[in-house]
């Protein structure tokens, strides 16, 4: 009996221990899908969704992706970055209806090496923004498009 | 879902293509010209355990039947992995994986 006590003291515990995780966690790490998708431009939607649209230029976002896409309907964009605390990558398609595509949250353990297959609807330039150490960092590459992604 | 996991020296890389049509909400059947309604993924989370190790949030410029590939540290041969999607209309998907 007191064995099962000990074991259903120490259940609560950890019960509460999880409870106070989940709400220590900051917005990012519990985001569900976020309005940004929905803004119909590069800043409104950075700023729904980091709280913030200054960016810095990085050399060290490696953003592989093809300078002529010939179907814009499937365009591979791979991400990879060696700047340190990654916490979010997202790629943006500029003249794209909604510019937010996809954004990432990058837990501690898991690699800012990421890889998707995004629409294109024009011309444009598709950018990548790192979440590193709290502040944001993009590199941008444009990708001419033959025939476009959005059309039926 | 078809779901790939293969253990890479300390990292497992995990490569998934996930069966959605993806629709924007912004085409048109060419027969009826009434727009077909948006059904997109919206949220894809991969665990590890209990553990949340990738979590993906798409908008509707991601490709018809969504591919996706990430890696993580701290996994083994053989561990299990549950991926999980959901879309705008509600609709759910939850798979098992193995890592190989």
């Amino acid at each position: 009996m007191q064995e099962k006590r000990r074991l259903l003291l120490k259940s609560v515990l950890g019960f509460t221990t999880v409870l106070g995780a989940v709400a220590a966690m900051p917005k990012l790490a519990m985001a569900k899908w976020s309005k940004a998708f929905d803004i119909e431009n590069v800043d409104g939607a950075l700023g729904e969704l980091y709280g913030s649209n200054e960016m810095a230029a990085s050399d060290q976002i490696k953003l592989k992706v093809p300078e002529i896409a010939e179907n814009g309907a499937v365009v591979p964009v791979s991400v990879k970055t060696d700047l340190p605390n990654v916490t979010n990558i997202s790629i943006l398609a500029d003249k794209n209806p909604q510019p937010l595509a996809a954004s990432f949250i990058i837990p501690e353990g898991t690699a800012a090496d990421v890889s998707i297959r995004i629409r294109l609807g024009e011309t444009q330039v598709v950018s990548a923004v790192v979440e590193s150490n709290g502040k944001l960092y993009t590199t941008e590459q444009e990708v001419k498009v033959t025939i476009g992604g959005c059309g039926g | 879902m078809k779901v790939k996991a293969k253990m890479k020296k300390d990292m497992a890389v995990v490569k998934l293509l996930a069966k959605h049509p993806m629709e924007t909400g912004l085409r048109k059947d060419k027969k009826t010209d009434k727009v077909i309604p948006a059904k997109y993924i919206q949220e894809l989370i991969c665990k590890h355990g209990d553990k949340v190790v990738f979590e993906a949030n798409f908008g509707r410029a991601v490709s018809k039947n969504p591919y996706v590939s990430f890696s993580f540290a701290g996994a083994k041969k053989g561990d299990a992995l549950e991926l999980s999607w959901a879309d705008n209309t509600g609709e759910t998907l939850v798979v098992d994986a193995v890592i190989k």
